[in-house]
């Protein structure tokens, strides 16, 4: 077997095991947003629904958790088993973020997730709290170094090449043969780490795990409510949820704007996959869908004329570079880099409308009128709705990543320049057998899990009984002081 | 220069922080289906459940700290052992899953099988880390570009799975030693007796690895003819070792659990003072060795990541230290606990 083949295996095992790994992180770091509220209203009020509520959605959270820790270590061991090229070629920018990433936020992660799990009626109220603080920024601390790792392939900046020991002049790329003997040198660790794409992408990263929470919490509520189960417990979570769902879906909508005005200015060969976009013009139409034609060089379907000149420059006068402008060899592969962008965009549009309808519902006062078949469709509707930013999330990184190649670091390295030389086409598949048959066997067994607990449902513990005396002191305390 | 030594300090420091607390949650797995009752195993759970997964942490740093500080020997070892590793990843993610899995039902298939995974995955998990020490004191063929050439058999010669054993052993009496100071009653007078057990496997595996080394790595032996005074390392580290059953005997079961982590820290300190300067020794030709000096990063990013090990490690430091004293004492099964 050829190199080809063992770019393409390694290419489907990074893709396959972070796009399963990512189903996680963003419901830890939606969640922890979640349970930071519920809690916090839990010792403002010292109600025991919001006791409840917070208890309850910590188990939820325990679970996701344990899926991301189980499998987010393989991707730190990947860059090392299959892009070994890659790593010592970066290793002086890159894996500095990596290591920030372990001491900055895995072990605040970790470490409060001991008490966030294991310290209800052990600790204090205001401690339990606070670890639970701790565990949702540990959870943003965490995205923000490998966002910021990331951006850094997309958008590279703060290095220079070395070559033979030598620091190169600015613009030199090192050929094939000269690879090996090159390597990143970092230059300004701040300009690496704040290179041009990173807080764009952070931001659009952390509302789209935000969305991914929200939408869980109101997609298990909303099947209570339908159910008659736990409805005061059902109809408390579903507010905050809605809540965060709504702010955060709009929020998206800015970050994304921003996020593609950023894509446009630095890597516009991906710009113009993701709209598929060929003769560099004018009046640039925007699609909402439709199929690329390759090799037509056009897309047919239904577009918005002049839209994307418009959203580049606030004119349609404004000139976006199409994907002619590039040669063949440096073109992203465009019909999945289109699909998936304009599948997150259509996602990400419903995420907005189906939040704000629940907000224009609870204003009518008629969010719990279960009497209403407009709002048992609606609750329909959120149960399957948590699909939605799960799928958006996972479309949105496709066409992030795809976006990018030919290149493993924009415009420096190709990603068949950074495999492992030494690892051989059937040990990558190996592996990647291997992964697929544990993914699946662990999917299968979270969502059983996670089924299970939605069966169970929360405590209903109305009393607090079960608190320690000053757990319930604190909280007749604050119930005092409300009323 | 300095920042060279620093930074194999420090990445050696992080894997010893890694062995020292990762070490006996592993261990606790390799004897886990030794409590034969369902209580005794989840009492054995839930000593390690609030710690376990920021021990790892410990690992995903200490790869963060190589691949930053030494990215050719990050790059040539993991994907030189390209298979081992991968089958160290399903050893973690197992045991990782099986821990938290394991209690949510109370089938007993359920269980066995979770219990099996749990415990298969930490033998193997040690067994394996054990195995890469081995090959890398002992020596790995590397071409003049610094990439391994040996292939997948060579990895598993008899040395580096006397090391693998070795780890295994040391890690089941460090796990040990912990779950005495973890159970009461009648448990603890069983896992008392576990720990002058795994003390003899270790000190056999021990013997038997001392003597390996002096057939079958002779460098090694040229080496310590060189440094004489790794003898009195070793000398401290065996009495170390021999402590161990003396406070577990005399009941000071805390004392004895610092006495194991102080065998890990001189274990890794004579690894370390042993391989020096080189971090992957290359045989037969060890001019093609990847050395702290041409296989790290430049001066720039190891100051860089020192100034953020200053800032973090004190702040990780304290705060497990904290959660560690939270969680301090005998286990009690809660409706919270796995």
């Amino acid at each position: 077997m050829g190199g080809m083949d063992v770019e393409i295996l390694s290419r489907v095992q990074f893709a396959f095991t972070i796009a399963f790994h990512y189903i996680y992180p963003p419901l830890s770091i939606g969640l922890g947003v979640i349970l930071v509220i519920m809690e916090a209203m839990w010792l403002k009020t010292g109600r025991v629904r919001y006791h409840n509520m917070a208890r309850y959605w910590t188990r939820v959270f325990g679970l996701t958790f344990a899926m991301g820790v189980a499998t987010g270590i393989v991707m730190e061991f990947e860059f090392g088993t299959n892009w070994a090229t890659y790593s010592r070629f970066v290793g002086d920018v890159f894996g500095s973020a990596l290591a920030a990433e372990g001491i900055f936020a895995f072990f605040l992660e970790s470490g409060f997730l001991a008490i966030l799990l294991f310290g209800w009626n052990k600790v204090g109220p205001k401690l339990h709290f606070f670890a639970t603080v701790m565990v949702c920024l540990g959870a943003h601390f965490s995205a923000v170094w490998i966002v910021a790792a990331n951006s850094w392939m997309q958008t590279p900046a703060g290095f220079s090449i070395e070559y033979n020991g030598e620091i190169m002049p600015q613009g030199f790329l090192p050929t094939a043969d000269q690879i090996m003997h090159s390597r990143a040198v970092i230059h300004d660790f701040w300009a690496m780490v704040l290179n041009p794409s990173t807080l764009d992408r952070l931001s659009h990263v952390l509302v789209g795990a935000w969305q991914a929470g929200a939408f869980l919490v109101l997609s298990i509520s909303a099947f209570y409510l339908l159910r008659g189960r736990h409805r005061e417990f059902a109809m408390s979570s579903l507010k905050v949820a809605l809540v965060v769902a709504a702010t955060a879906s709009l929020l998206q909508l800015a970050t994304g704007a921003k996020s593609a005005d950023g894509v446009m200015r630095n890597q516009p060969a991906k710009l113009a996959a993701m709209e598929g976009l060929f003769e560099t013009q004018s009046h640039a139409p925007m699609a909402i869908f439709g199929w690329v034609d390759v090799e037509g060089r056009q897309v047919r379907g239904l577009q918005i004329p002049g839209m994307l000149s418009m959203l580049a420059g606030y004119s349609t006068d404004t000139v976006v570079t199409g994907l002619n402008a590039f040669p063949r060899e440096d073109w992203p592969p465009v019909q999945p880099v289109f699909q998936f962008y304009h599948i997150m965009i259509g996602i990400g549009m419903a995420l907005i409308a189906i939040a704000w309808f629940g907000v224009f519902l609870w204003w009518r006062g008629r969010l719990f009128n279960l009497s209403s078949r407009l709002v048992r469709a609606y609750y329909m509707m959120l149960v399957i709705s948590v699909l939605g930013p799960q799928i958006a999330n996972q479309t949105g990184w496709f066409t992030a990543e795809m976006g990018r190649q030919p290149w493993i670091v924009y415009g420096i390295m190709r990603t068949s320049q950074g495999l492992s030389a030494v690892v051989k086409a059937n040990q990558v598949l190996a592996s990647l057998i291997m992964f697929t048959i544990i993914y699946a066997l662990l999917f299968a067994v979270f969502l059983y899990l996670l089924t299970r607990k939605i069966q169970k449902g929360p405590d209903e513990e109305e009393d607090g009984s079960e608190m320690p005396a000053s757990w319930v002191a604190m909280m007749e305390r604050r119930a005092a002081r409300v009323e | 220069m300095t920042l060279n030594i620093i930074w194999f300090i420090l990445v050696g420091v992080l894997f010893t922080a890694y062995a020292m607390l990762d070490g006996f949650d592993l261990g606790v797995g390799a004897l886990h289906l030794f409590a034969k009752k369902d209580e005794d195993r989840r009492i054995f759970l839930n000593a390690i459940g609030p710690v376990w997964d920021g021990n790892e942490v410990w690992l995903v740093t200490g790869g963060g700290a190589l691949f930053a500080a030494f990215p050719a020997v990050y790059a040539t070892v993991f994907s030189g052992f390209y298979l081992p590793f991968m089958a160290l990843l399903a050893a973690l993610i197992f045991r990782a899953v099986a821990i938290e899995f394991r209690s949510k039902e109370t089938w007993r298939w359920w269980r066995t099988m979770w219990d099996v995974g749990f415990a298969a995955g930490s033998v193997f998990s040690s067994l394996l880390i054990g195995i890469t020490m081995g090959n890398i004191l002992q020596g790995i063929e590397l071409d003049e570009r610094g990439e391994y050439v040996g292939g997948l058999l060579a990895l598993l010669n008899p040395y580096a799975l006397l090391l693998g054993c070795t780890t295994v052993a040391l890690f089941a009496m460090h796990g040990s030693i912990y779950l005495v100071m973890k159970t009461e009653g009648a448990l603890q007078a069983r896992v008392r007796r576990w720990v002058n057990r795994t003390i003899g496997v270790f000190l056999a595996f021990y013997i038997m690895l001392n003597m390996a080394t002096l057939i079958h790595a002779p460098h090694l032996a040229d080496i310590a003819r060189e440094r004489p005074w790794l003898a009195a390392v070793f000398a401290v580290n065996v009495l170390i070792v021999l402590n161990i059953p003396r406070e577990n005997h005399k009941g000071n079961e805390f004392r004895a659990f610092l006495s194991s982590c102080a065998a890990m820290a001189t274990l890794m300190l004579l690894f370390g003072l042993t391989v020096f300067p080189d971090m992957v020794r290359s045989l037969p030709h060890p001019e093609n060795s990847l050395t702290i000096y041409n296989a790290a990063s430049t001066p720039k990013t190891h100051l860089i990541m020192l100034i953020i090990a200053v800032i973090g490690v004190p702040i990780v430091l304290s705060y497990t230290a904290s959660i560690y004293y939270i969680f301090r004492g005998k286990v009690k099964i809660t409706p919270h606990s796995y």
